[in-house]
């Protein structure tokens, strides 16, 4: 089938996929209304498709989508229940009609992140919608990776545009003294796509891992869009630095690889370069962030696997740095693992039975089991590891585990 | 677009309308509040409001009128005032919110005014 396809069809697919987002952000900035860009532009393709094999492709096929995305919007707001937002539609496009040259393609894709982690925005649903808006994935694919139910991630995301138009939400940059506090937000959202504690904790459950490709991407964009935000080109580095493992963290036989016994030539060399060149250009701005941390850990990480030395002391102290940045439970647990790893597995333990609220936590458990373990305590570390198992979702993580993994 | 503003503040900054020594300040800092709103061109309109004991709530129930003193006492927070204002996005509105006297001492809610519907 795949063979007789019109390559216009090919064209219009390649197109979607690598411009969706700017094809989106450019829509939906004027009306703020995401979703009936959404409609729109679907609509579109589904016009290329049609088209383009029989009249040919045009010379400006992002162009092309966007006239006809736009005309598209016009006429659904003219039967819209609301006079000002169809007024204001007929404005634009009249506007557009009578410009003689085509306007720049503006980059709006900033601002549609600015939008979607607006502090006005539930948290929860920041990341699914940046997700959705600037990638095109569609909501079940969104909630598969959040753990969430289909139909209750659709309709998150439904009221999240809802409330983006309807509350008025610019789609705009914000100002110099806003901004950084903004960043943390968008920053927040793609660092949820990735799903980042996989690497943390030993044999830590890695739930999120199936939007990796596409957190890479949002983070490599973040970077090109906000190229002196040290914080955005720490968290590219962090993502690249795990990225770079993906393909040894799995042996032949698709059992999980732990950081300690993965071979580095198995390692992307291109992604870890772009990694430590992207976290020796945020520490030029001389402005420490939780990412940046996070980043250096692992850049440790690698560095002990390729050198052989040891800098478990370092990385404890990374790890305090990292919780006074960042309290979070995974940080926390993350830094007990690596308290035991310098030699101190009381205090570790310790550290890991002060939290509370870790009862289904499962990289509490992984964590436990290596801690105990260390601590002497092959028991304890035994049952944490059968519990850590049984709340793992990963089948590679639980072989892992059962096999008795925490202990190397 | 337009914007109510709902100024909601706990019981302690209310009461300070009846305090001697600390109604001056309180109501000063209303007054500038509203002040720089009207001048900046932005205010639609507004009120302070009665505290909430002067407050009277009516239902219909099977065709009955139900009247209660009310709202419910012991509620934390009370709406105290509101105003309307016309600005182009959120940020603008919170912009106002955050300086709202009360936003430190009970909270602002911001309401999105809804459009008239097409005729």
């Amino acid at each position: 089938m795949d063979s007789a396809r019109h390559p216009a069809v090919d064209l219009a697919e390649r197109t979607a996929r690598a411009s969706y987002g700017r094809l989106l952000a450019m829509l939906a900035s004027r009306t703020r209304d995401i979703a009936a860009a959404e409609d729109a532009l679907a609509d579109a393709f589904a016009a290329a498709v049609a088209q383009w094999p029989r009249d040919g492709v045009p010379i400006n096929p992002e162009g092309w989508l966007i006239t006809v995305a736009r005309r598209r919007i016009g006429r659904g707001s003219a039967h819209g229940v609301v006079v000002d937002r169809a007024a204001e539609l007929l404005a634009l496009l009249e506007a557009e009609r009578n410009s003689a040259e085509p306007p720049p393609f503006r980059d709006e894709r900033l601002a549609l992140m600015f939008a979607c982690t607006h502090p006005a925005i539930d948290r929860n649903v920041q990341a699914p919608l940046m997700l959705q808006t600037v990638l095109g994935l569609d909501a079940n694919r969104i909630a598969a990776a959040f753990l969430v139910d289909g139909a209750a991630m659709g309709q998150r995301l439904v009221r999240a545009k809802r409330k983006i138009r309807d509350a008025g939400i610019a789609f705009a940059v914000p100002d110099p003294a806003d901004a950084s506090h903004r960043v943390e937000g968008v920053l927040a959202a793609v660092y949820a796509a990735f799903g980042t504690a996989w690497d943390d904790v030993l044999g830590a459950d890695a739930r999120l891992a199936g939007l990796r490709e596409e957190a890479v991407f949002l983070a490599r964009l973040l970077a090109e869009l906000l190229p002196d935000e040290p914080e955005v080109l720490g968290l590219l580095a962090l993502i690249l630095h795990c990225e770079a493992r993906r393909g040894a963290r799995r042996d032949a036989t698709g059992g999980f690889v732990p950081l300690h016994a993965q071979d580095p030539n198995r390692w992307s060399q291109p992604l870890l370069l772009e990694a430590e060149a992207a976290l020796r250009r945020a520490a030029t701005y001389g402005s420490p962030g939780r990412y940046q941390t996070e980043a250096a850990i692992q850049s440790l990480h690698a560095h002990q696997r390729m050198t052989g030395e040891r800098f478990a002391p370092a990385l404890a102290r990374l790890y305090d740095v990292l919780a006074s940045q960042a309290p979070t439970l995974g940080v926390v647990v993350a830094r007990a693992v690596a308290y035991a790893e310098a030699g101190a597995p009381e205090l570790a333990l310790a550290q890991l039975e002060a939290l509370t609220g870790t009862g289904s936590y499962q990289p509490w458990w992984a964590a436990l089991a290596r801690v105990a373990w260390l601590a002497g305590q092959p028991e304890r570390a035994a049952r944490a590891a059968e519990t850590a198992t049984g709340l793992s979702a990963d089948p590679a993580i639980r072989s892992f585990l059962l096999s008795g993994g925490y202990r190397t | 677009m337009q914007y109510v503003l709902l100024f909601n503040e706990a019981k302690a900054e209310r009461d300070k309308r009846e305090d001697p020594a600390a109604a001056g300040p309180y109501w000063g800092g209303w007054t500038a509040y509203m002040g720089a709103i009207a001048q900046s061109g932005v205010m639609v309109g507004g009120n302070a409001l009665q505290p909430p004991e002067t407050g009277t709530v009516l239902r219909v129930e099977n065709g009955v009128r139900q009247v209660a003193d009310g709202p419910f006492a012991d509620t934390k927070e009370a709406l105290g005032g509101y105003v309307v204002i016309e600005v182009p996005d959120l940020d603008a509105a919170l912009e106002w919110a955050a300086k709202a006297p009360c936003a430190g001492a009970g909270s602002v809610e911001i309401r999105p005014v809804l459009p008239p519907p097409a005729a």
